[in-house]
């Protein structure tokens, strides 16, 4: 599903400031693989994450999505195969627009954005009913402003969002680093349960251990801009959560 | 009360460029300087057609095309070469004055002596009730092509532009196109009032869109007090306010006139009264205080 050649990307190249973010990794993530990367601040992780969303170009290096070379396509363009969640919730959801704008919007990601009123009452009765299946009493609240809402709702709504159009690849950046432990824990179990039930492919970037243990099927550790361990799901299997604790040793 | 009638009337015709200025304002949070030189670019368009005795249906395309290139290329400047919006508005602004002397081969051009829309159109015999009732349906026109507009999936993904860049991008838009198109949209409404202040005064001047930029904020920001205080999420409604707010700021000015106020100082009555509209709310919070 996703092909990481020899990435490479240098900040501020030949300056004082220069930083070597990521420094030669290749990655191959199979359809339906949920890979989760943990690793120090300043590992590369966002960065390797932001090369797969397209906001940043490797130099050199090359991305492959579905069989597609998307390296030179930028983000807006990578739409038709990736969703993300950011750590932000303010990035992922736009305030001052309504729930069912923002569902909307998300509904047509990987279509063009006509001249057509596509909010009709077929359309708000569809995103009631995916709503109201998060459990968060929201779905009589689309017509509010996203911006009324807490973190917590406000990711757990983006993650809605991403399987709102046809997804393959779902990107999540810390997103629940933002949120107190019980929203936290809500948020990560509804991407879990939609990586399931949509078979998606997935990628996490996670400080949280505990979680870094629980989900996905296949554990990266980072370091310096390198894949340090790559364990696969036999081997994530047989890890014990201690084990990660001695890795940040 | 001729002075009143006429300030609604003028409240009107800059009904177009305060929805552009709501636009790129409020919409796409960008301070659009291009202004100043796209009303005058409506105006002198305009006058030049008119007086080569061009039929309006050539007119009126020709002015939406002037100011939609004129935003268009400041949209280009700011997301195609990163220079700061407000730069690329004055840089754009600053261009436009010589090219719209050059259009007009002198400063003022009158246009008494030539048919206009409010001479060609007669809905009644009252000159200043036909130019209510022209004023009135392409007031409603515009709205309703806008308001439209911002309901459409396309508008929903204008208005995220301005909102949340790194969700619209992440749902497959473009937003240097987007902001490009919403520039053009903004400049090519203002370019309107210029076209329709130039017909209904009689002349277009050269510098006749020198601080015009403020009657547009003036007249978003008097529409956003009232939306923040009222609590509208509506669209429509709030298109509305704006159009209001077009029609508040003028009359405010022929009251300012009306009470004996020096003309010369109209000017500062205007910054000091957008000044105030502004203050308003952090005034009234500080009383609570």
């Amino acid at each position: 599903m996703i092909e990481i050649t020899n990435v490479h990307k240098i900040f501020n190249p030949g300056k004082a400031n220069q930083v070597k973010a990521v420094n030669g990794v290749s990655l191959s993530i199979k359809d339906g693989e949920f890979v989760v990367i943990v690793g120090p601040n300043g590992s590369g992780k966002t960065t390797l994450l932001d090369i797969v969303a397209g906001s940043v170009f490797p130099n050199p290096g090359s991305v492959n999505i579905d069989g597609h070379d998307v390296t030179k396509l930028p983000d807006y363009q990578r739409s038709k195969w990736i969703a993300r969640v950011f750590q932000n919730p303010m990035s992922g959801t736009a305030s001052d627009l309504s729930i069912l704008d923002n569902f909307r919007l998300a509904a047509i990601r990987t279509q063009p954005k006509g001249l057509t009123i596509g909010i009709n009452e077929a359309f708000k009765s569809k995103v009631k009913e995916k709503i109201s299946n998060l459990g968060m009493g929201l779905e009589n609240k689309i017509e509010q402003q996203m911006g009324t809402l807490s973190g917590g709702q406000r990711q757990a709504l983006t993650l809605l969002m991403s399987v709102m159009d046809s997804c393959k690849v779902l990107l999540l950046d810390e997103p629940t680093a933002a949120l107190d432990p019980r929203s936290a824990e809500i948020v990560m179990r509804t991407a879990d349960n939609l990586i399931k039930d949509y078979k998606l492919t997935a990628i996490l970037i996670t400080h949280n251990l505990k979680d870094a243990y629980s989900y996905g099927n296949r554990i990266i550790l980072m370091g310096e801009g390198l894949v340090v361990k790559d364990l696969d799901s036999k081997n994530k299997a047989d890890l014990k959560q201690n084990d990660l604790f001695v890795w940040f040793g | 009360m001729d002075f009143y009638l006429s300030a609604l009337l003028q409240g009107l015709c800059f009904s177009a460029l305060a929805l552009g200025i709501y636009i790129s304002m409020k919409i796409f949070n960008i301070p659009d300087i291009t202004t100043d030189g796209s009303y005058t670019l409506g105006g002198v368009v305009t006058a030049v057609l008119l007086t080569h005795h061009q039929p309006a249906y050539v007119i009126l395309p020709a002015v939406i095309l002037a100011g939609g290139i004129a935003g268009a290329l400041t949209g280009l400047i700011h997301t195609k070469l990163k220079i700061n919006a407000l730069l690329a508005g004055i840089l754009v602004m600053t261009a436009l004055y010589s090219v719209n002397l050059t259009l007009m081969g002198t400063s003022n051009l009158p246009l008494n002596n030539v048919p206009s829309l409010f001479t060609l159109i007669n809905l009644s015999i009252n000159p200043n009730n036909n130019a209510f009732w022209i004023l009135a349906i392409f007031t409603v026109v515009i709205t309703l092509l806008i308001g439209y507009l911002l309901k459409t999936d396309f508008g929903i993904a204008m208005r995220a532009t301005g909102n949340s860049e790194s969700m619209i991008r992440s749902l497959g838009v473009n937003t240097d196109r987007m902001k490009i198109t919403g520039l053009a949209l903004a400049n090519a409404l203002t370019a309107l009032s210029g076209y329709l202040i130039s017909q209904f005064q009689g002349f277009t001047d050269i510098s006749m869109g020198i601080g015009i930029v403020i009657v547009g904020l003036g007249s978003v920001i008097i529409a956003e007090t009232l939306i923040n205080w009222l609590r509208i999420t509506s669209v429509w409604l709030s298109l509305v306010l704006v159009l209001g707010g077009a029609v508040i700021f003028q009359l405010v000015l022929a009251v300012t006139l009306d009470i004996g106020v020096n003309p010369n100082l109209l000017k500062i009555v205007t910054a000091v009264f957008v000044l105030l509209i502004v203050s308003l709310p952090r005034l009234s919070s500080l009383n609570k205080t």
